[in-house]
C-alpha cells in the first residue's frame, strides 16, 4: 500500500524534475545553451514539453497489432512499478514484507523485457523490431551480471529482505536482533567493532571491501537494464530513430519515458540499499560526538523517517546523477563491444566474486 | 474472504488465458497468454505458501523461457512475412486424451483425503496454515539432504549450456 501512496507520486514528481536535470547536467557538459535559457533557468523548457506531450495525438499506426499496441507501454510501466514494491524508504517505512524481497524485485522488473517485445513486434516496424531484439538481448544479458552482485550483498548479509539489508548497515540493527555485531570490513579477526560506530563504516561496500568491484558491476549493468547511454543501443538515434518505441507518440511515449526513468530511479534506490547503506547516515559515531545519531532519529520516531528519507533519497539521487553524468561523457558501444563486456568479462568477474563473497562470509562469523 | 476472491480470481485468470493458449489461431497470441498463465500460476503458488516457487516460476519461465520462446516467433514470422497461424489437427483423440486426464485427476482428488496428511495436520494444530517464508528451509535442505540431485541437476544445465554454445558455433563456421 505504502508503494501507492508514495512511490506512484514520487516516481511522476521526479521524472519531470530529471528531465529538467537530465538537460541541465547535459547542457553543462556539453556547453548546450538550450535548457539553460527558457523562462528561469530553463524551467519553462521541461514543462512546455510536458504539455506538448499530452496534447499529443494519441496515434496508433494502421499496420500495427492494435490491441497489443496500447497495451505494451503499461505492461512495461507495471513491471517496473511493480519492483518498487519490495524497496523501503525509512527505518518505519517497510515495503512488502515479503520475505522473498530483492529476489522478488529482480523476477518482476525482468517482465519489462515482454513489454518491449510487445511494443517493438506490434508496431510493425523494422526500426522498432530491431530496437526491441537489442534491448531485450541487451535486457537479458546484463541480467546475468546485476543478479550475481546482488547475490553476493545477500550472501553477505544473509537475507533477501531489503529492510533488514538496511538495518544491518547502520547502528539501529542491534534494535532488530540483539546479538547483532558489526566489525571493521567484516573481520571478527581484526577486533573492531563498529555496531555502536555506525555511519559509513557499516555500509555493505565498507562491511566487505571486495564490494567496491561489486558495485562497479552492479552499476554497469543497471545502466544497461535501464537501456541507459553508453548502452542506449536500443533506441540509438543515429541508427534506429528511435528504438523500440519509434511508432509510439503523445501520452503512451510518455509512459515508455516515464518507465525508462523509474527504472532509473528503482536501480539507484537498490543500489544506495543494497552498496550505500541504504537510509542510514554517512557520519559516524565518534567517541563523544554522537554524529551518527545526531543525523539519525531512533527508529519509530518522524525525525527517523525525515533523516532515513532524505539519505536514502538524496544517495539515490547522487547515483542518477552518475548516470546523467555518464550519458553524457561517453559514446555509445558497439553491439558485439556490448556484448563481450558482458559475457567476457562482468559474467566472470561477478562470478568469481560470488565466491570470494562465500568465502568473505566465513571470516565474518 | 478478501483471499477467496482474489485466488478465484487468478484461478480465473489461469483458466481463460489457458484456453486462449489452445482456441487462438495466431502463436504470438497464444504465446502471450501463456506469460498470463504462468503469472497466474505462480499466485496460485503463493496462495499455497510457496513464496520462492512463485518468484523463481516467475523468473525462470516468464522472465526466461517465454521471452526466448517469443523471440523465436518474432523472428520467424517477419523473416517469412506472413503471420505463423496453427490448425487445430486430431481433434477428436487430442480431446479424448485431454478428458480421460481430467477424470482421472478430479476422480484422484476426489479419492484422496487430504484432511489426514501429516503436514496438514500439523499446521492445523499448530495454528499457522500459511506458513512463514520457505527460503530459509529450501536453502539449508538443498545444501544437505538433496545436494546430489541439486548438483546433477546443475551439471546437466551446464552441460546443456555447452552444447547450445558449440552448435551454434558450429552453424557459424559453416557459412
Amino acid at each position: 500500500m505504502t508503494t501507492f501512496l508514495f512511490f506512484l507520486p514520487f516516481i511522476l514528481t521526479y521524472t519531470v524534475f530529471a528531465v529538467y536535470a537530465e538537460r541541465k547536467i547535459a547542457a553543462f557538459i556539453q556547453d548546450r545553451m538550450g535548457p539553460m535559457q527558457v523562462g528561469y533557468y530553463g524551467l519553462a523548457q521541461t514543462i512546455a514539453d510536458l504539455l506538448k506531450l499530452l496534447q499529443k495525438e494519441d496515434i496508433v499506426p494502421q499496420a500495427a497489432d492494435r490491441k497489443l499496441f496500447l497495451m505494451a507501454p503499461i505492461i512495461i510501466f507495471t513491471a517496473i512499478f511493480a519492483g518498487f514494491a519490495t524497496l523501503p524508504l525509512t527505518s518505519g517505512f517497510t515495503g512488502s514484507q515479503a520475505q522473498v524481497g530483492v529476489f522478488f524485485l529482480l523476477a518482476v522488473v525482468s517482465l519489462d523485457v515482454i513489454g518491449i517485445l510487445i511494443a517493438g513486434w506490434s508496431s510493425n516496424s523494422k526500426y522498432s523490431l530491431f530496437g526491441a531484439l537489442r534491448s531485450v538481448a541487451q535486457i537479458i544479458s546484463y541480467e546475468i551480471p546485476l543478479g550475481l552482485t546482488v547475490l553476493c550483498v545477500v550472501m553477505i548479509s544473509q537475507s533477501f529482505d531489503l529492510q533488514e539489508i538496511s538495518y544491518q548497515q547502520g547502528i539501529w540493527w542491534p534494535t532488530l536482533d540483539a546479538q547483532a555485531q558489526n566489525y571493521l570490513f567484516g573481520l571478527k579477526a581484526l577486533g573492531i567493532e563498529t555496531t555502536g560506530i555506525g555511519g559509513f563504516l557499516t555500509w555493505n561496500i565498507v562491511r566487505m571491501p571486495l564490494f567496491f568491484l561489486v558495485f562497479l558491476i552492479f552499476f554497469i549493468a543497471s545502466l544497461a537494464e535501464s537501456n541507459r547511454a553508453p548502452f542506449d543501443l536500443p533506441e540509438a538515434e543515429s541508427e534506429l530513430i528511435g528504438g523500440f518505441h519509434t511508432e509510439y507518440s503523445g501520452f503512451r511515449w510518455a509512459i515508455i519515458m516515464l518507465s525508462e526513468y523509474a527504472m532509473m530511479l528503482l536501480v539507484s534506490l537498490l543500489g544506495a540499499i543494497l552498496f550505500l547503506g541504504s537510509w542510514n547516515t554517512p557520519f559516524p559515531n565518534i567517541g563523544s560526538m554522537k554524529l551518527a545519531e545526531w543525523t539519525s532519529g531512533t527508529p519509530g520516531t518522524w525525525i527517523a523517517h525525515v533523516w532515513g528519507g532524505f539519505w536514502l533519497i538524496s544517495k539515490a539521487f547522487f547515483l542518477i546523477f552518475v548516470q546523467m553524468w555518464v550519458r553524457w561523457t561517453y559514446p555509445r558501444l558497439r553491439v558485439d563491444q556490448l556484448m563481450t563486456l558482458c559475457w567476457k568479462y562482468l559474467i566472470p568477474a561477478s562470478l568469481l566474486l560470488v565466491l570470494l563473497s562465500g568465502v568473505w562470509r566465513l571470516l565474518m562469523i | 474472504m478478501i483471499q477467496q476472491i482474489i485466488f478465484y480470481t487468478f484461478a480465473a485468470l489461469t483458466v481463460i488465458s489457458a484456453s486462449v493458449i489452445i482456441f487462438t489461431h495466431n502463436v504470438l497470441y497464444a504465446a502471450f497468454s501463456l506469460i498470463i498463465t504462468f503469472l497466474g500460476v505462480a499466485a496460485l503458488y503463493v496462495f499455497a505458501g510457496a513464496d520462492f516457487i512463485a518468484v523463481t516460476q516467475v523468473l525462470v519461465y516468464v522472465g526466461g523461457i517465454l521471452v526466448l520462446m517469443i523471440f523465436s516467433v518474432m523472428l520467424t514470422n517477419k523473416i517469412s512475412g506472413q503471420a505463423v497461424t496453427t490448425h487445430s489437427h486430431n481433434r477428436f483423440l487430442g480431446g479424448l486424451i485431454g478428458l480421460v486426464l481430467f477424470v482421472l485427476l478430479m476422480f484422484g482428488i476426489l479419492q484422496a483425503n487430504y484432511a489426514s496428511l501429516f503436514w496438514l495436520e500439523k499446521a492445523q494444530s499448530s495454528g499457522n496454515i500459511i506458513q512463514d517464508s520457505t527460503i530459509q528451509l529450501l536453502g539449508v535442505k538443498l545444501m544437505s539432504d538433496y545436494v546430489l540431485p541439486f548438483e546433477v541437476a546443475a551439471v546437466l544445465l551446464l552441460v546443456a549450456l555447452i552444447g547450445a554454445a558449440y552448435i551454434a558455433q558450429r552453424q557459424m563456421d559453416e557459412k
